[in-house]
């Protein structure tokens, strides 16, 4: 394990009771004072639950950061006969898994908030949208569900209060734009998840159009903490426009992968270095994708800035719902706007147009540039379509989208006019652009990877330098791998 | 289970639980995390080589618990020990061998064993 500082820069608030209470256990959770913010919230009036929820300043963390009290207050003073209160478990973003460890650690803590949320905008109904994808946090749910039932904690007349409250399951089926909320409210009703123009937004007509609030997991985990503590206790920590704390997930080329929990307004460098253990290896640190494939890559110059809702958007990234995958000098910037590009193609509903096509003629354009076939055009090829699409597309899937391209492009434009001009990848990784070459002072002339290679381009006589033929190499790095002697070089 | 329906029964509950608990405090708890990252990385193969070390040296007062993610997924499998009157002890990588030298090195005679994961958050507690 890297030194990592011994002083405490994590705060866990979502996360407070994950490893530390029994998950199956109810007894556990209300050992932790659970349900009290619940019995607290039954004794206030609807409208003081959204006050305080308003007054702490959280904001919702699956990545939009809209103000969750004003939300469940538009839903709240639109009248209906029947209102509904949405748990957001689809969790789609690659590399974000802070959404599953609340669900498998403390899934009482979203019981109890979705409970306290439906009192507040006047929902008897709540559901949780779950990815199929999530077993273990189907089966932890589902026990703290029926668990809270038996106790009367969920079902009719709850704490004598008159309020009767419910929650059922829904099974996500693997499609990313379900995270969507309007998306997800159409995959809800039975229909293909596709999203809707918005307005009239969810909170005003939503789920059978009616009133509906949608939050994320980890915006729920935090609702039970500021009804016990209050507002202010809440407010006080993170920085003036962003309240709390955040969890993200540290994955990629970082020594200590896994989930941190740290107060708004902590800087990258502390994230990264302090808490991170920086990258294995001795490598050195080169950029990090916050947002996941909405967002945007943050590099070294980037590295002292508080991270809040507002400032990674200045810095053509954002938020998102907490992934941080970190890339070192190993990692190849226009590969990577590559990899993101090839998952939202895969995921775009097709409803509109500039997603539909727009993300595959971007996604055609960086396979060309990464195999070495870009033209200097391309660069403003690539601009103009990718501002175009995000003008234009219909929900955050398709407006998100080009993100990780105008973000690369700008930090990281050495790369591209690399892999377009010299027809070279500086990292190393694009194989189209790689050459093997044989150095022949290091060469015994042992064969091996002669033997080894698969098409035959080696030649040479045993004890003799051996060297490769260029117009029959693959690149596929069979030779590289086999040689003993270091006497193949890649670049 | 009957029904909780009053904030002072459900803090007379707390309170009954509280005292279940304080009674155990004698006890060395072994906390293994058990979410979907810890199974995979072999939690459960760690926890009943504990539960079979203790076994076969008749360790008396011990209790087992699972919880949830630890968020220390680079150190997978934890295991948290606490013995009776000392502070909880997060370890990390715990394979089945190193499960076994838990039980025989810190729960039997008290000796650190390497892997010690220190606290570097506070956590929020209602």
């Amino acid at each position: 394990m890297a030194a990592t500082t011994t002083e405490k820069k994590q705060i866990r608030i979502a996360t407070r009771n994950c490893g530390f209470i029994d998950p199956e256990n109810i007894d556990d959770y209300i050992g932790v004072r659970g349900y009290e913010a619940l019995a607290k919230a039954l004794a206030m009036k609807p409208a003081e639950v959204v006050d305080l929820i308003k007054r702490s300043g959280l904001r919702g963390r699956g990545g939009g950061g809209f103000p969750t009290g004003v939300k469940w207050g538009i839903a709240l003073g639109n009248e209906a006969d029947q209102k509904y209160i949405v748990c957001n478990a689809d969790e789609g973003d690659p590399g974000a898994f802070m959404d599953r460890a609340v669900l498998e650690g403390d899934p009482h803590s979203v019981v109890e908030a979705m409970a306290i949320g439906g009192y507040a905008i006047g929902a008897t109904i709540g559901t949780v949208y779950i990815r199929a994808e999530y077993p273990l946090a189907i089966k932890r749910l589902k026990k703290a569900i029926d668990d809270a039932r038996s106790y009367g904690l969920l079902g009719k007349n709850i704490f004598n209060s008159g309020f009767d409250f419910d929650i059922e399951l829904k099974y996500g089926a693997g499609a990313f734009v379900c995270g969507e909320e309007t998306a997800l409210i159409a995959s809800m009703e039975g229909k293909r998840g596709e999203p809707v123009t918005k307005p009239p937004f969810p909170a005003q007509a939503g789920y059978w159009r009616k009133p509906t609030i949608v939050n994320n997991v980890e915006t729920y985990a935090n609702v039970p903490a500021i009804l016990v503590k209050g507002a202010d206790w809440f407010s006080s920590i993170g920085t003036a426009t962003s309240k709390g704390t955040k969890v993200f997930a540290l994955a990629g080329k970082i020594t200590n992968t896994g989930l941190i929990e740290v107060p708004m307004g902590i800087s990258l460098r502390e994230v990264i270095f302090d808490i991170g253990g920086g990258c294995p290896d001795g490598k050195a640190f080169k950029a990090v994708q916050t947002g996941g494939p909405s967002g945007g890559a943050l590099a070294t110059k980037d590295l002292d800035v508080a991270i809040d809702y507002e400032s990674l958007i200045a810095r053509k990234s954002m938020m998102g719902s907490g992934g941080m995958v970190v890339m070192d000098e190993t990692s190849c910037m226009v590969a990577v706007a590559k990899f993101f590009l090839d998952f939202t193609m895969d995921e775009t509903c097709g409803k509109c147009t500039p997603c539909r096509i727009g993300s595959k003629r971007l996604y055609e354009m960086l396979d060309k540039i990464t195999k070495g076939k870009g033209v200097p055009a391309d660069l403003d090829r690539l601009k103009s379509l990718a501002v175009a699409i995000k003008d234009t597309a219909l929900c955050g899937l398709g407006q998100t989208m080009p993100n990780p391209i105008l973000s690369t492009m700008e930090t990281f434009r050495n790369e591209y006019d690399a892999h377009i001009n010299d027809k070279k990848c500086p990292a190393h990784v694009c194989t189209a652009l790689l050459t093997y070459s044989i150095d022949p002072n290091k060469c015994t002339g042992c064969s091996l990877c002669a033997k080894v290679c698969p098409v035959g381009c080696i030649s040479g006589n045993r004890k003799e330098p051996h060297s490769i033929d260029q117009t029959k190499c693959i690149k596929c790095g069979s030779c590289y791998e086999k040689c003993k002697f270091g006497a193949i070089k890649k670049d | 289970m009957s029904t909780i329906s009053s904030l002072e029964a459900l803090k007379a509950k707390r309170q009954e639980i509280l005292d279940k608990a304080a009674a155990k405090k004698d006890k060395v708890r072994i906390n293994v995390s058990l979410a979907t990252c810890s199974i995979a990385a072999g939690g459960k193969a760690a926890m009943e080589a504990m539960k079979d070390e203790i076994a076969k040296n008749n360790v008396p007062n011990v209790e087992f618990m699972q919880s949830g993610c630890m968020t220390y997924c680079y150190a997978e499998p934890t295991v948290e020990i606490t013995l009776p009157g000392k502070d909880p002890v997060v370890f990390g990588h715990v394979n089945e061998a190193k499960a076994r030298e838990l039980v025989t090195a810190y729960v039997m005679k008290g000796e650190p064993v390497d892997g010690i994961i220190p606290v570097n958050y506070e956590r929020v507690v209602l």
